[in-house]
C-alpha cells in the first residue's frame, strides 16, 4: 500500500503541475510550474527502480534545461504582458483533437494484452548501463556526443552573430 | 512491483502527461511555450520506456533509450536561447517602430 500512496501522489504533483503548464496564462508561472512537473517524474524514475536515469533527469532537466529556460523568460522583454507571453489559439479545436489522440491511445493501452516478466528486478543500474554504454550502445553513443558538440558549436556561432550585428 | 500498481497505471500517467504536452504545443503562440510542451512530451515517452523496461524483466535497453532522449533534450535547449535572441531582437523593433 505504501508504494501505491507513492505513486499517487508522484502522479498528483506530475499531473497538476502538467496542467498548470497546459493552462495558466502567465508564461512565468508555466515555467515555474514545471520544475514539479520534471520533480515528479524523478520521483517515478525512482519508483520504476531506474536510479541512474532518475539523477541524470535531475541533473540536465532541473539543473540545466529548466534554469536555461528560466532565464531565457526572465530576460525576454515584455514578459508580463498577457497577450504577448502566452497567447494560447484555437483551444477548443486542440481539446478536440487532443481526447480523439488520448481516447485512441487508451483504447491501445487497456486492450493490448502486455507480456510481462514473471518477477521484476531491483538492483543498481549503473554497472550495467556503463557497460551498455561501452559495448552494444558505443556507436550511439558516439553519435549523440557527436549531436551535443554540433549543438555546442552552433549556440557559440548564434551568440556571435547576434554580437556583432 | 508489491502494492498493486501495475504497467497499465505507468501508461495512463504517462499518456496524460503526453496530452497535456501536446495541447500545449497545439494551443501556444510563444516558441519557449511550445518547447516546454516538448519537454513534457518527451517525460512521458521516458516513463514508457522506463515502466516497459521495469515491467519486462530488468534489462537495461529501455534506461538506455531514455538517457539517450534526455541528451538530444539537453541539445534541444539550443533552440531556446536562439528563440530567446529572437523575441528579444522583436521587442526592440517594436519599440522603436
Amino acid at each position: 500500500m505504501l508504494a501505491q500512496a507513492i505513486f499517487y501522489a508522484l502522479a498528483a504533483l506530475t499531473v497538476s503541475s502538467a496542467l498548470m503548464v497546459a493552462f495558466s496564462r502567465n508564461i512565468v508561472y508555466s515555467t515555474f510550474a514545471l520544475l514539479g512537473a520534471f520533480m515528479g517524474v524523478v520521483g517515478i524514475y525512482i519508483l520504476l527502480a531506474a536510479d541512474f536515469v532518475a539523477m541524470v533527469q535531475l541533473l540536465v532537466y532541473v539543473g540545466g534545461i529548466l534554469v536555461l529556460t528560466i532565464f531565457a523568460v526572465m530576460l525576454t522583454a515584455g514578459i508580463a504582458d498577457v497577450t504577448v507571453s502566452n497567447r494560447a489559439v484555437g483551444t477548443w479545436s486542440a481539446i478536440v483533437t487532443v481526447g480523439i489522440a488520448a481516447s485512441v491511445m487508451l483504447y491501445a493501452v487497456m486492450r493490448t494484452p502486455w507480456r510481462q516478466a514473471a518477477s521484476v528486478t531491483v538492483l543498481p543500474t549503473t554497472y550495467g548501463i556503463g557497460n551498455a554504454f561501452l559495448g552494444d550502445y558505443v556507436l550511439p553513443f558516439e553519435v549523440a556526443s557527436l549531436v551535443l558538440l554540433a549543438a555546442l558549436i552552433g549556440a557559440i556561432v548564434i551568440s556571435r552573430h547576434e554580437a556583432k550585428e | 512491483m508489491g502494492g498493486g500498481i501495475t504497467l497499465d497505471h505507468f501508461l495512463v500517467l504517462s499518456l496524460v502527461i503526453f496530452s497535456l504536452g501536446l495541447f500545449t504545443v497545439l494551443t501556444r503562440r510563444n516558441a519557449i511555450g511550445i518547447l516546454m510542451g516538448v519537454e513534457l512530451i518527451l517525460n512521458s515517452a521516458n516513463i514508457n520506456y522506463l515502466a516497459f523496461a521495469f515491467y519486462g524483466g530488468g534489462k537495461y535497453d529501455g534506461q538506455i533509450f531514455a538517457i539517450f532522449v534526455i541528451m538530444l533534450a539537453a541539445a534541444e535547449a539550443v533552440a531556446i536561447y536562439q528563440n530567446f535572441k529572437t523575441i528579444d531582437v522583436g521587442a526592440t523593433e517594436t519599440l522603436s517602430g
